[in-house]
Formats: C-alpha cells, structure tokens, sequence
C-alpha cells in the first residue's frame, strides 16, 4: 500500500566549494570576501535531501515535494536554471541572507514560517527533510529547530535511508558515533529528517523537467518576499579560516595500501 | 583605479550575450557545463584523446548528450525538444560551454544536428518530423533506438572541399515510376563526422541520368539495399572526442528521400533544391558556433594561466611565504599580465560578435520565412524576381537603417515602426547583416583565435605543451586548426564576405555604426570607439577607392578575381566587428548590471575593467585593420598617382590619434588580473 507525502525539503545554496572563501568583516558583520559574486551552488546536504525526498515521492504516487529556500533571490535563480532541472519540486522562496554567518534560531524562524504558509500542504502527510548540516554553517541546529517550531517532535538526523512501508509506518537509518547506524521505526508522519548523504546520486538534468518546474519557480521567485532575520543578538567576536592547509596532490593508480600507510604516517607526524 | 574581483559569472555573460530573459536557454548552459567540466574532461584527463579511433570510452559522451537534452536541443518540442523557436543561439552557447572544456566533444553534440540541418532547413515538412523525432532520445515508456545522422558534403580527392561545384557522388534512376522513383545513390565521402555510429547520412550528389534535373541533398540510411561501408578512420590528430571516417555508400532508395522533395515533369525528377542552396542556408547558421568554440577556449585559458602564473615560485626555497614572488610568481612581470590582456581581450571580441551573429540569425529566420510565405502569396518565385522586388525597395531599407541606430529619442518612430514592420524591409537588411557577420565569426574567431590561443599556451611555458597542463591548453590551441578548416576554411569565409561587402545595404550600416560609435564615444568615453570608427571610416573609403581604381598596370581591383584585394578587405572588417559589438555589450552591462542585484556593488569596477579591455582590442583591431588598408592602397600604386591619396592620409592619422590612452587601458586591465580573486582549483579533473 502506498501513502501519500507532502515532503517539504529545507534547502539554499553556498558559495560553490572550489572558491577561495575568505571571511572578512562587513558592515552587518562577518561576511565571504565577494560572497555576492562568487558562483553559488545548492548546499550538498540539502541537494541528497531533496534527491530522496523526489525519489520517495515518485514511489509513493500522490506525494509531492516542495523545497523550502531562504537565500538571495537573484542568487537563487542562477542555481535553479541547474537544480529545477533534476527533479520536480515546487519553490518557496524566502528571500533573505544565506549566509553561514547569521543566526540558525532565526533561519529557523524563517523557515518554519514559510512551511506554515504553503497552501495545500496537510501538515498531517508533512515530512520535513533538510540537510542534518548545512556547508555554510555546520551547526546541525537549523532543523532541529523548524522541527520544534512546528510542533514535530519525531526528529532523526544523519539520516542515510528511509524506507516507507505499509501503513505509513518509517523505517529510518541514522548515523551514529563509530560508523554504526541506529535503525528506528516511527509510526508515521510529521516528522524531521535532517539528511546525510543518503544513498542516490545526483541525477541527470532533465530539461523536460527543468521546464516543468520553471513555470513554477520563476513566479515563486518575483513573489518571495524579504525576510528578516536581523532579530538575532548573535555577535561573532572573531573569524578566521582553519589554520591546517589543505595541501591536494593528484596521484594516479596509487595502490590502497600505499594510501593507508600514508595517512597513518601523517596521522603520527 | 579600480579592482577586478572575481572572473566574470553567469550574470555577467547573461546580461552581455543577452539571454538574461531566457531561462530556457540558462539551464541548457547548465546541464551543457555539467556534462563538459564531468564527462568530458574526465575523457581527456584518461586520455581518451590519444587515438583517432571511435572507442566505447567516447561512446560515452553519446549517452551523456542524450540525458542531459543536448541531444535534444535542436528540436521543436513537438518533436521532442524543449525549447520553442528559432535555436542558432541556444546552439552557440552550448557549442561554448563543451569546447571551454573540449572542441572535439563540441563537434560531436553539433554533428547529428549538422546532419539534420538541410532536413530542417529545406526539409519536407514529412522529413522534418520523421527525422527530427528519431533523433530524439527516447522518453520513459518509448520503445525505440535513438537515431544519430552524418553529413556527407567534402569527397575524397580531386573533387569537393572548398569547392563544392565538381562533384563525384552521383545519383541516377534505376527503377522509374511516375510517384516515387527508385534512384540509386553513390556517393564516397572524406572526413565525415558521427561516421562511425551514424544510421542515416545527408549527402550531396549530382545526377548521372538525363531523367533527373542538376544536383540535391539526398537522405541514406543504413537499412537501405546496397553498400554502407563506413570506411576507413580519418588519422587526425585533433578533435579526437569525435569520430571521423571516409564513408563509401552505395544503395538504393526512393525519390521521396530527396531533400525538400521533388516534381516530376516530362519524365524527369526535378528537385526542388539543388545542393548549392541547401548548403548555403545550413552553413549560413552553422558556422556561427564553431567561431565561438574557438573563443570559449582563450576565455577559459584566463583562470588556469593565472593560478599558474601565481604559484609559479612556491614550494621553492627561494620564495619565501609572504613575499611578493611567493604571492604573485610570474605576475610580478608586467608582460605576463599584459599579454594575458590580449588574450582575453580578443576572446571578449569574439565572443560579442559571434553571439551577435547567432542572435540575429535567430531574428532572421521567422523573418526568412515570412518573406518566402509573402513571395509564394504574391507569385514570386525564382531568386532573379525575388532580387528585383528586394531592390526595389532599397529607399526604405536605407531608410530603416538609419533609423534602427538612431537614438530612440531622436528618430521618428511612426516612421520607424512602419519599416520595422515591413518584412521584405527587414529581410534586407538583416540578410546583408548575417551575410558578414556570419562568415566573419568564422574567419576572425577560429583564424585569428588559433594565433592568440597559441600565445596563452606560450603563458604556461613548458608546462603548456605538454598533456599535463592545467586547461587543457596545447589540445585547444591544436583542436583551432580544424575549427579554422572544417564547415569551410578561411578562404571561403573571406569569399562570402567579400561578395556582400560592397552592397550598398551592408555600406549603410557601416555608416551607421561610424555615427554610432561617434555617438557612444561622447557618452561613454574610454573604450576606444573613437579608433573603431575611424577605422570603419578608413575601411569604408578603401572599398570605394578601390571599386573605382585601376592597379598601376591598368587591372580592375576589387574584383571577384583578384582575391589579394579583396579578401585582406574581408580580413580587416573582420577585426572591426568584434571590438564594435563588444562595445555594444558593454554598454549593456552598464545599464543592466546596475539593477541586477548580485552584480549592482561591485557593477562600476567591472565595467571599468571591460572598458579597459574593449580599448585595447580597439587599438589593436584599429591597427590591423588600418595597416591591412594601407598596403592595398599604396600598394597598387606607382609613385605617380599617390596624389589624390591625402584623404586617406588624413583618415589614417585619425585611426592613429583615436588609440589614445589604450596602452594606459592595457596597464590598469594588467593590473587588475594580478589581483583578481579565482578559485582555489580548475573545476575539472586535470
Ligand atoms: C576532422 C574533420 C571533420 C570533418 N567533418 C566533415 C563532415 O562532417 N562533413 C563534410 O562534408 N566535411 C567534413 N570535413 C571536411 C571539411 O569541411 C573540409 O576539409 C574543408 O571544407 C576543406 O576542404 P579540403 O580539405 O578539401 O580543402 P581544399 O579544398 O583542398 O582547400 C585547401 C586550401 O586551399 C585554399 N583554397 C581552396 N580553394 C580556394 C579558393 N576557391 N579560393 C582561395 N583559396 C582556396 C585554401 O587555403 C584552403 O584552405 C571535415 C574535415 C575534418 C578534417
């Protein structure tokens, strides 16, 4: 028996990870140094959410997906013309700051607000999905709290898999210390499931896809609207980058062991 | 002094090639980027290009252009596509995004289209669709294999390349009935891409046979009675991530095949195109992407030649961390910088022109069908009548032009939009327009491109010449000479050009961009418009001068014969275009980036960079284009009959007097490159 979900997956978008990021200090606070013009990509985490929560939905026919974005609304579209193209989802745009500098409690506010308002959404069939992180800001604590703030209690986070099963009972597998998993059941929805990488590549564009979503993003996008999230009275009273450098070398055909050995020297020295 | 922050994004190069409105044709860049930084490079950094031979490891990239609606692209959407209208510029970005990557992978996504091309373009409505809708991967629940075309022009030698009159691929009727005769086709072709895994092949043949009329394009499929021998692999040496091969074909099939269709008067097929005009109308556009191929490449040469410029002195024990040869290696060097100016410069150039030149075909082609749709109404046919009636209207072109680049505030736009709506009107000009700007793009962007690509690979040193360099740099700069040669080598662009340049409708737009750019140069001064119109000046009055002079030995000048005036006259209009639709697309900046609000902060830095860069391709195009004047000049001259040479003299010392400051542009552009933030690393494999 299948059942019917309205999975609503949290997600923006951060600088694209190949950029130099170099924090520096602006007139609201810390800031990325040309954050604005750097190309941006959808966050990782919320991009494996949003690819399960679209593969869900097909296997569970009725379902649908919305995905939930507080960020830039210029900033946005250019990621869209890419993400809209992989599955079908319909936006809700916030339109405000994404960066990893303001306050999770107020991006939480945000967020929940904007689930709150989408039409048609029955909060009885709500999943909420999102990164268990987010590449911006790490804090693990966005989703916790849109969870609370909508009054769902049952919260998994480093979630790899869930499975669906009859009766609308979940079956969900979450990262825990040491490489183990811990498998739980929840009886059914709402939930809040912050996800890891879970276990889908990312998909093909699909431009037949990306045309079907357009006709919805692009309006969605005009009409968000501005989003406040100055009501925080987080301060930062320094920012650097880590001090380890991260030295690449491209090797080819090294043999596992030959790499073993080497992380294990480094490890020691 | 201002400061380049970071390399040019999307916003930018939506804004400047102007599809900021098009989100169609934004996500089919994006899928086209993801495939070519994944698939493609990853193909090149194992070495899938060190063999001629079509290998399963580039069949890869079949698949890869048919998940992603490359494949796709070309078509209507109700053949299978998804993007509605005229394609010329959806094709030309994709074309940029695969070679900023790999041309040979960009030629391969063309080819099939290439194949398509005289179906789509002179196609019956019936062939359109049938081969349009096979070509389309298909669809979830569809039960069918897609299909994939090679286009047989070029034959082996003595007979067609640059030439494409003498012809060896003949077709002759071998079983006559009065509604679709069956022809036998035999037809060897050389060089022909998508060979090794093409299941139909467009090929152009002339008749054998008093029963059918002159030449056609005619469609051969793999299924058909006879011989489909693919032939041997071409043994080239560039482009490898596509597959060339001289077919052999001989098979038999039915009339109906002919391209466009066919009558059947007294006993004989007369097509209703010969091959000259399918082959005219499917490289008209064509060619447009293979000039912005060649561009993308010295565009993206930029990033990987400055983050090696820039570490070029780590790790070593004389660099120490913190000082300025650690921070800025090689760009410490005014010259590095300088020349990396140039080369992004003309790549800037190029890319304003050819994606001019696609937008306007884009425009053109309702437009040339409106004008073919009016002619049939009005009992027009034939190109000799048709030309009668276009000349007849000449006034009101000429008229039109001078409106279309006056100030909106200025002209009178009742007037204007009467014109504008008159297609007959439209058509001529915008057939004179794409009649330049189209071979133009061609010959300037892969000619003149494949010399300053090979400056950037001089950039890397030692390092650029060998398979390891970042970029891919010495695969791009080898890969411009086919850009150059195939779809028709240099000459062929310079005969085109140099057939429309002398039209008294392509004059007038010459003499509206002189006012133009006057105009602009008033507005926005600094980005060389000044040299640029004085060239056009200087160019403009060479043509005149030499349509009406005699040589010292008493021989015509511009002649269609004597290609040594004419096509150098070809070659120094081509330098101008660039420079001036690049000035265009400043201006756009300027006025757009300002209200976009990811670019609008740091929007008058940018600019101002661009200007710098916009000076400097002035002056250089200025330059070449005065000198190339100068020589025809004076030198078909004797000494005697310089005499009435002064206005010339005049104009050139008016070309040379417009470069000023453009040396002082190069300095700060230079300048701006030592502190331009890039990322961390290429964004695909090495
Ligand atoms: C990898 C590759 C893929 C190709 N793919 C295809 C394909 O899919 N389909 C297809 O049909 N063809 C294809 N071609 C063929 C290509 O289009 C021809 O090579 C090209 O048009 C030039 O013809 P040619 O080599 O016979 O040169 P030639 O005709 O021998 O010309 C050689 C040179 O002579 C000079 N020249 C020749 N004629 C004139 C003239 N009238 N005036 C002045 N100078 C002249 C020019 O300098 C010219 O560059 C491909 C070629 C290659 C190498």
């Amino acid at each position: 028996m299948s059942n019917e979900f309205h999975i609503v997956v949290c997600g923006s978008i951060v600088p694209d990870p190949l950029q130099t990021l170099e924090p520096v200090q602006g007139a609201q606070g810390p800031e990325l140094k040309n954050e604005m013009m750097l190309p941006a990509v959808l966050d990782p985490w919320a991009g494996h959410a949003l690819y399960e929560a679209a593969d869900l939905a097909v296997k569970n026919p009725g379902s649908k997906v919305w995905l939930v974005s507080l960020g830039p609304k210029a900033k946005l579209q250019q990621v869209m013309m890419n993400i809209a193209q992989k599955v079908p989802f319909e936006l809700v745009c916030a339109d405000g700051s994404a960066s990893g500098f303001t306050d999770s409690f107020e991006v939480a506010k945000v967020l929940a607000q904007s689930i709150e308002g989408i039409q048609g959404m029955d909060k009885s069939k709500l999943l909420v999905f999102g990164g268990w992180q987010s590449a911006s800001r790490g804090s693990c604590a966005v989703m916790q709290m849109v969870g609370e703030m909508l009054g769902i209690s049952e919260q998994f986070q480093g979630v790899d898999k869930l499975t669906a099963g009859g009766g609308g009972a979940l079956e969900i597998m979450e990262r825990i210390e040491g490489g183990a998993y811990q498998v739980s059941v929840c009886t059914g929805t709402p939930a809040v499931l912050g996800w890891a990488t879970g276990e889908l590549p990312e998909p093909p564009n699909n431009p037949q896809v990306g045309m079907q979503n357009m006709r919805l993003v692009m309006p969605a996008l005009q009409q968000a609207k501005p989003a406040n999230v100055q009501g925080s009275s987080l301060t930062f009273q320094s920012v650097e980058l880590p001090q380890q450098r991260r030295e690449t070398r491209v090797v080819k055909d090294m043999p596992v062991d030959d790499m073993a050995r080497e992380i294990a020297e480094w490890l020691n020295s | 002094m201002y400061t380049l922050r970071t390399l040019p994004g999307d916003d930018v190069r939506q804004i400047m090639w102007r599809y900021a409105d098009r989100f169609d044709l934004q996500m089919s860049v994006q899928s086209t980027r993801g495939i070519a930084r994944t698939v493609v490079a990853k193909l090149v950094a194992e070495g899938a290009r060190n063999t001629h031979e079509w290998t399963d490891q580039k069949a890869e990239l079949l698949t890869a252009f048919d998940q992603s609606g490359l494949t796709a692209l070309f078509m209507d959407p109700h053949q299978g596509g998804f993007i509605e209208g005229p394609k010329n510029l959806a094709l030309a970005l994709a074309a940029f995004e695969l070679a900023w990557v790999d041309g040979g992978a960009a030629t391969c996504s063309l080819a099939t289209n290439l194949a398509l091309a005289p179906i789509h373009e002179k196609g019956t409505p019936e062939q359109r669709d049938t081969y349009m809708g096979q070509c389309v991967p298909p669809q979830p629940g569809e039960d069918r294999e897609i299909r994939r075309g090679a286009f047989a022009l070029t034959e082996p030698l003595p007979y067609i390349g640059v030439d494409t009159g003498v012809m060896c691929g003949k077709v002759r009727v071998v079983e006559w009935n009065d509604d679709d005769p069956i022809l036998e086709v035999d037809k060897r072709g050389r060089f022909i891409t998508n060979m090794d895994f093409a299941d139909f092949v467009t090929a152009a043949v002339e008749s054998d046979d008093d029963r059918i009329k002159g030449s056609c394009m005619i469609i051969l499929e793999k299924e058909d009675e006879g011989t489909y021998d693919r032939g041997a692999p071409t043994l080239k040496m560039v482009h490898q991530l596509s597959s060339t091969r001289d077919p052999v074909l001989k098979l038999r099939v039915p009339a109906s095949r002919i391209i466009g269709g066919f009558e059947i008067k007294d006993g004989t097929v007369i097509p209703k195109y010969n091959h000259s005009e399918i082959i005219g109308s499917v490289f008209h556009r064509t060619r447009i992407p293979v000039g912005l191929m060649t561009m993308s490449k010295l565009i993206s040469a930029v990033e990987p030649v400055i983050r090696y410029h820039r570490k070029r002195f780590q790790g070593g024990d004389t660099a120490k961390e913190g000082s300025p040869r650690f921070d800025h290696g090689l760009q410490m060097n005014e010259d590095a910088l300088q020349r990396l100016v140039d080369v992004w410069a003309t790549g800037e150039a190029g890319c304003s022109l050819g994606f001019a030149a696609s937008r306007l075909a884009d425009a053109f082609d309702p437009i040339e069908k409106e004008k073919e749709r009016l002619f049939a109404e009005q009992g027009i046919i034939g190109p000799r009548k048709q030309m009668m009636t276009l000349r007849k209207l000449k006034d009101k072109v000429l008229e039109f032009i001078e409106l279309e680049y006056q100030p909106e505030t200025e002209r009178d736009d009742d007037r204007y939009q009467a014109l504008k709506g008159d297609t007959l009107v439209e058509f001529a000009y915008q057939e004179a327009l794409a009649g330049i700007l189209n071979p133009a793009t061609k010959l300037w962007c892969t000619g003149v491109g494949a010399t300053v690509m090979r400056e950037a690979v001089s950039l890397v040193g030692g390092y650029g010449i060998t398979e390891d360099c970042p970029g891919f740099l010495m695969q791009k700069w080898t890969d411009t000479q086919l850009e150059a040669t195939y779809e028709g080598p240099e000459a062929v662009q310079r005969r085109h050009m140099s057939v429309t340049m002398p039209s008294e409708i392509f004059q007038a737009t010459v003499s509206a961009w002189i006012a133009q750019l006057r105009r602009v140069g008033t507005e926005v001064p600094g980005m060389g418009t000044d040299a640029l119109a004085s060239a056009f000046e200087l160019w403009q009055w060479t043509m005149n001068y030499l349509q009406n002079t005699k040589d010292a030995e008493g021989r015509k000048l511009y002649h269609n014969k004597r290609q040594g005036v004419t096509f150098p006259m070809a070659d120094a209009l081509s330098w101008l275009l660039g420079p001036y639709f690049l000035t265009l697309d400043i201006i756009e900046l300027k006025e757009k980036g300002a209200m976009n609000p990811v670019l609008a902060d740091g929007i008058d830095d940018l600019v101002a960079f661009y200007m710098d860069m916009s000076n400097v391709q002035a002056a250089r195009a200025a330059g070449e284009a005065a000198r190339i004047c100068t020589e025809l000049v004076y030198g078909f001259s004797s000494a005697v009959d310089t005499a009435g040479l002064e206005p010339f003299a005049t104009l050139k010392a008016k070309v040379d007097a417009g470069m000023v400051g453009a040396r002082l542009s190069k300095d700060r552009a230079g300048k701006a490159l030592s502190g331009v933030m890039i990322p961390e690393a290429l964004d695909y494999p090495l």
